[in-house]
């Protein structure tokens, strides 16, 4: 059983819902960004999503935008990010959170997508979420990825019908990422009727847990999400925080890491505030 | 590299690859979407009341045939082959992108779409898509660089007069790449009511072949104008390439003519040695961006590295995926020439024939002035001159320290 599938089942005898929280590798800095990973399963991230800067994120609003560029231009590569999963597991001994790597394909693609998939397994990588590889092109990836035991968490939006999701879940293990929203990250929110509709629906044809995420930002939409999926993700609203942590001089100021947790604290306590059967 | 097919025309696969090129490489939000246009676009082509629509359009309102003309000054000038001039140039709108957006609005129409999103480099594009959107009445918005719109100022007013908003895009370099960054991502939100009209051979299967099939009005009209002027076939096809689709247009239906030679012309910017170029096929690899692998230029990590032409039509840092395999199968060879090369053919043309160029056709020209002289003066070399310079003047004045 994966982490990731362990977590889900966990919390589900935990009878509650989880908190998936998004950060880009990199961000405001490589020792900062580090700092901020290692804290986050205690300031109640249920599983990570590890982001990998891209100079071209096309699925990606302006917050996740720029936390790329800030990241960049402190000098994040894969094999740095890789090495931040190998800290973390090493460093804080937890061998239970999942960490996926989200991001566009092209870096995959460059490294060769068996060695990255190896490079990332022997890291403490347990998943992937690349943007822009669905489906139709998956093949050239998925092979590898189970061969290193990742997982692949296969996008699903409000466009993708009954007739297409089973092409979607045929890639997916993990779980499945319910994009609630037509449009970029960290733009406009779904409301929790369109969330309830989609995820049952989502349900009918796999019994995989469900996270749903974009445009989630309060601890009350969190819970919102909790009450239908079996996990909500956030990520701008966190990487929004971080910039504002961040003084004229783009210098990490000294509340920035707190202010991170304090934020991730709030948003756990919503999901957590649900019970669930 | 792959081996000779027996007929380089039939690409793309039912996927959407040419060899390794190409695909689909979008968010799933867009995926039913494409799969929608795929098949609109198949029931359209074997629908003959499309095609004879917009040969009516092409015809009466773009202004097509273009002629094919010989350009007996630059001729004797060179010294060498004899060369033609498919005048793209003189189609409305002052480019070959009227014969795309002429296909690609009236399938939005069909496929009842309320709102058309495109993105622009020099403008060209922009201006032939808000043509056609003030023409049939579609609300319109083109995605420009904020750069280019400083660069290419005549044409974001044209835009604005035809009715269309234009968006100037900061984000990134501010170049055509971030401008189609930024289309995509208004696409995704807007995907149920909104058409995307790509403004070249590149992205998510089927745009790449669906841009081509528009495009290549050019070459068959060179095929049956050239049997007129000199009872067979050209010798040498040159075009420039960005993208590529104004050169796909032209060689696509020359491929399976084995005695033909191709040559695409990419813009080397400083000098392909400098790495300040645009040139993604000779100085690139393979990669995925904007919905299909294709040749880019980008860093060891697959960091999308940035285009610099002095072309804000050529600026890009890929290019179709049909190119890419039409270059590891090596039917076109492909070149570049710089800023300089093309600023010296654009005034060359300018005072030999009396037509002002695009920039981006300059560097087609550029690579002409060396190719020419090289080559049989029976050799029969057609040159795409596929825009106008009316945009180019102030840009290019400044650069010549011409007073205006």
């Amino acid at each position: 059983m994966s982490r990731i599938a362990k977590r889900f089942a966990r919390l589900k005898a935990d009878k509650r819902a989880g908190l998936v929280t998004y950060v880009t590798a990199g961000d405001p800095n490589l020792d900062v960004s580090y700092q901020i990973l290692k804290g986050l399963p205690a300031a109640g991230a249920d599983l990570i999503e590890l982001g990998m800067p891209f100079t071209d994120p096309m699925a990606d609003g302006p917050s996740i935008q720029l936390a790329g560029q800030r990241a960049l231009k402190a000098g994040i590569t894969v094999d740095a990010t890789f090495d931040m999963v190998r800290r973390f597991r090493k460093e804080t001994g937890d061998n239970d959170t999942p960490i996926l790597l989200m991001g566009y394909y092209n870096l995959v693609y460059q490294r060769g997508p068996e060695r990255f998939c190896k490079e990332a397994a022997a890291a403490g990588v347990d998943g992937f979420i690349l943007v822009d590889l669905p489906p139709e092109e998956a093949d050239e990836l998925k092979p590898y990825a189970v061969a290193a035991g990742i997982d692949t968490v296969l996008l699903t939006a409000p466009t993708t019908d009954d007739e297409r999701l089973p092409a979607v879940l045929k890639y997916s293990s993990g779980f499945v990422y319910f994009v609630s929203v037509l449009g970029i990250t960290g733009t406009s929110s779904a409301t929790e009727e369109a969330v309830r509709t989609h995820v049952e629906r989502i349900k009918r044809h796999t019994d995989l847990p469900i996270g749903v995420g974009f445009g989630i930002r309060t601890p009350d939409q969190a819970a919102a999400i909790a009450r239908h999926a079996d996990a909500a993700v956030v990520g701008s609203a966190i990487v929004e925080r971080v910039k504002a942590g961040l003084d004229e001089h783009g210098k990490a100021k000294a509340d920035l890491i707190p202010g991170v947790f304090a934020y991730i604290k709030a948003l756990a306590d919503g999901v957590r505030g649900v019970r669930k059967a | 590299m792959p081996s000779a097919p027996n007929s380089f025309r039939t690409g793309p696969d039912e996927r959407g690859h040419f060899g390794i090129f190409g695909g689909r490489y979008v968010a799933e939000t867009l995926m039913p979407l494409i799969l929608d246009l795929e098949k609109a676009y198949n029931e359209a082509k074997a629908d003959p009341s499309f095609q004879n629509e917009l040969d009516y359009l092409l015809e009466h309102y773009a202004g097509r045939p273009s002629p094919l003309y010989y350009a007996k000054r630059l001729t004797e000038k060179l010294g060498g082959a004899k060369i033609y001039f498919k005048r793209d140039e003189l189609n409305h709108t002052g480019s070959h992108k009227i014969n795309n957006v002429l296909g690609q609005v009236l399938m939005a129409k069909r496929m009842g779409k309320t709102r058309v999103i495109a993105e622009t480099g020099a403008g060209q594009h922009g201006v032939a898509t808000a043509t056609a959107c003030a023409l049939f009445d579609i609300p319109c918005v083109v995605f420009m660089g904020a750069v280019d719109v400083d660069r290419q100022a005549p044409n974001v007013v044209r835009m604005n007069m035809l009715g269309a908003e234009v968006r100037a895009v900061t984000a990134g370099s501010g170049r055509l790449k971030d401008a189609m960054n930024e289309a995509l991502r208004d696409w995704v939100a807007t995907c149920e009511n909104t058409f995307y009209c790509i403004g070249t051979v590149a992205g998510p299967h089927p745009y790449p072949a669906m841009v081509r099939d528009f495009q290549c009005v050019i070459g068959n009209e060179t095929r049956v104008q050239m049997m007129k002027a000199e009872g067979r076939l050209p010798d040498t096809l040159v075009a420039c390439i960005g993208g590529g689709s104004n050169a796909m247009g032209l060689f696509h239906p020359f491929l399976d003519d084995k005695g033909v030679r191709l040559v695409g012309v990419e813009a080397g910017g400083k000098g392909v040695e400098t790495g300040e170029h645009a040139a993604s096929l000779t100085g690139g690899r393979p990669g995925v961006l904007h919905g299909n692998r294709t040749y880019l230029l980008q860093d060891k990590e697959g960091q999308i590295t940035e285009a610099h032409s002095i072309s804000a039509g050529l600026d890009y840092p890929g290019i179709g995926p049909e190119h890419s395999w039409l270059k590891e199968t090596g039917r076109i060879e492909y070149v570049s020439a710089t800023d300089n090369e093309a600023l010296a053919a654009f005034q060359m043309l300018c005072k030999l024939e009396g037509i002002i160029p695009a920039l981006e056709p300059a560097h087609a020209l550029g690579h002409v002035i060396k190719l020419a002289p090289t080559l049989p003066k029976d050799n029969l070399l057609v040159m795409n001159l596929c825009g106008r310079g009316d945009k180019d003047v102030f840009a290019v004045a400044e650069r010549l320290g011409m007073k205006i």
